[in-house]
């Protein structure tokens, strides 16, 4: 369920974040007790508040004294925000690593990008074109999620 | 050279208030005739932490656990709980419960047995007792010498559980239990955890099970404390190295190797750290792909052969 890659406590902020940005957690919503997520994976409750803290730290979360811990409005636009700043390390390093040990130049791996996403079944022909407007205006289609995610 | 246990995560608030360690080991020893079970332990439990006590079989595990809980007399050093001697000191060994590994029980019904415990726990839930009975489907009308290996074990975990002492010992509490009960015992050890925190030590051999449930971590090899502290930071004292052979000799050179395995020119092998961002950085400028190791690799790697290897890391 967890992989050994990354610390618990910062795999548990990361699917909290994840649940913020698919809608999973709207905004305003409460978010269950480090109580709840032991219970629920199995792990220290010390290790839940930790990964708890993490996003109240990065003004994700609010704790309200007494009722519990709350999603903060515009949460959801700043966790996209980090994530679109995060893409070119994340997904595009990777994979210009991969082009150059396999030989491919920036054409061939600009054409794989397009005919992958012409075959997505979401594939939103706005957004192929050069003129589609600001990338970071715009939500996605496909919600980047990190390799640990994946997994 | 013993290491103390990193005191527990300074952020959690239940800590704040009372900092004193429930358990303080000095210098701690235990000879026998010809042989030293414990030799030189020093640690510190905190308050309301899970504690795992990791080691290999006749490391000094239960005997460290013995002498804990005034059942043992050590050769040299000093043990606190609660900040006081454990040894026939009434007041301490009332907030404590220790589940043996190999429990002896009288010849007893199981629901006696249970009465029994409750009498001497002054914390004992009855609730949670009866709905550890039906967890774990025990026959209450059974005599304890009647049980199978599992369920005999279940009866030790109930009590531990339902005793709900401040200090809680289980010492290889799952003999014989299946998958599925030892996985009854996880979730009740948690819930109840989380709504009545207190002190659990627990001295196991399924690390990859126990892992996330737990805190802290102290592991025991021979007699000696080879690796202690967070367990979100333990992960941080060994990774391992793979790539092409050249690279990574000449990545480890230098550092403790505890493992390393080669195969047609690729190599793997387990380092220990610390590792900086400079190292990081080397690492994968020489197409070296490093990965953090499990906890059990962990405990296996420090407590296997290179017996030197893990006294240097934890130096």
């Amino acid at each position: 369920m967890f992989d050994e890659g990354t610390p618990l406590f910062v795999q548990i902020a990361e699917r909290l974040a994840g649940d913020v940005v698919d809608g999973t957690l709207p905004e305003g919503a409460r978010v269950p007790s480090s109580n709840e997520f032991a219970a629920f994976y199995r792990i220290n409750p010390a290790t839940a508040a930790k990964g708890i803290n993490l996003l109240v730290d990065q003004g994700v979360l609010e704790k309200r004294r007494g009722v519990g811990m709350f999603v903060v409005p515009g949460a959801r636009e700043q966790l996209l925000a980090a994530r679109r700043d995060r893409f070119a390390d994340q997904f595009v390093v990777p994979m210009l690593a991969e082009a150059r040990r396999l030989g491919l130049d920036l054409a061939a791996v600009l054409a794989s990008v397009e005919q992958t996403d012409r075959a997505l079944p979401d594939h939103d022909p706005d957004r192929s074109g050069p003129d589609s407007g600001s990338v970071l205006t715009q939500t996605p289609a496909v919600v980047p999620r990190t390799p640990k995610e994946a997994s | 050279m013993t290491p103390m246990a990193t005191p527990a995560d300074p952020t959690r608030t239940a800590h704040l208030t009372d900092d004193r360690p429930v358990i303080e080991v000095e210098h701690l020893s235990r000879r026998y005739r010809d042989t030293t079970a414990l030799d030189d332990v020093s640690l510190t439990v905190q308050p309301d932490t899970i504690t795992g006590l990791l080691g290999r079989n006749g490391a000094g595990k239960s005997t460290l656990m013995k002498v804990l809980t005034g059942q043992e007399l050590a050769s040299a050093g000093s043990v606190r709980v609660f900040g006081q001697s454990p040894l026939e000191h009434d007041s301490v060994l009332r907030r404590v419960v220790f589940i043996k590994e190999g429990q002896v029980y009288p010849d007893i019904s199981v629901r006696r047995a249970l009465e029994a415990a409750s009498w001497c726990c002054p914390g004992w839930d009855h609730d949670l007792a009866r709905e550890l009975v039906a967890d774990f489907d025990l026959p209450l009308r059974r005599p304890i010498k009647k049980l199978s290996r599992g369920m005999h074990s279940a009866v030790g975990i109930i009590i531990g559980l339902a005793a709900r002492a401040e200090l809680t010992f289980f010492d290889e509490p799952y003999l014989g239990l299946d998958a599925v009960a030892r996985h009854v015992f996880y979730d009740r050890l948690l819930a109840d955890y989380a709504e009545h925190p207190r002190t659990v030590v627990l001295s196991t051999h399924l690390i990859d099970e126990v892992a996330n449930l737990l805190e802290q971590v102290v592991v025991i090899d021979r007699g000696r404390i080879v690796l202690s502290g967070a367990a979100d930071e333990l992960r941080e004292h060994a990774v391992s190295v793979a790539g092409s052979s050249r690279a990574v000799t000449e990545f480890t050179t230098g550092r403790t190797v505890w493992r390393t395995g080669s195969l047609a020119g690729q190599t793997v092998s387990t380092v220990a750290g610390p590792f900086t961002d400079l190292d990081e950085a080397r690492a994968a400028a020489a197409g070296l792909r490093l990965a953090p190791v499990s906890l059990q690799e962990l405990v296996v790697a420090a407590t296997g052969r290179r017996r030197d290897a893990a006294a240097e890391l934890s130096a």
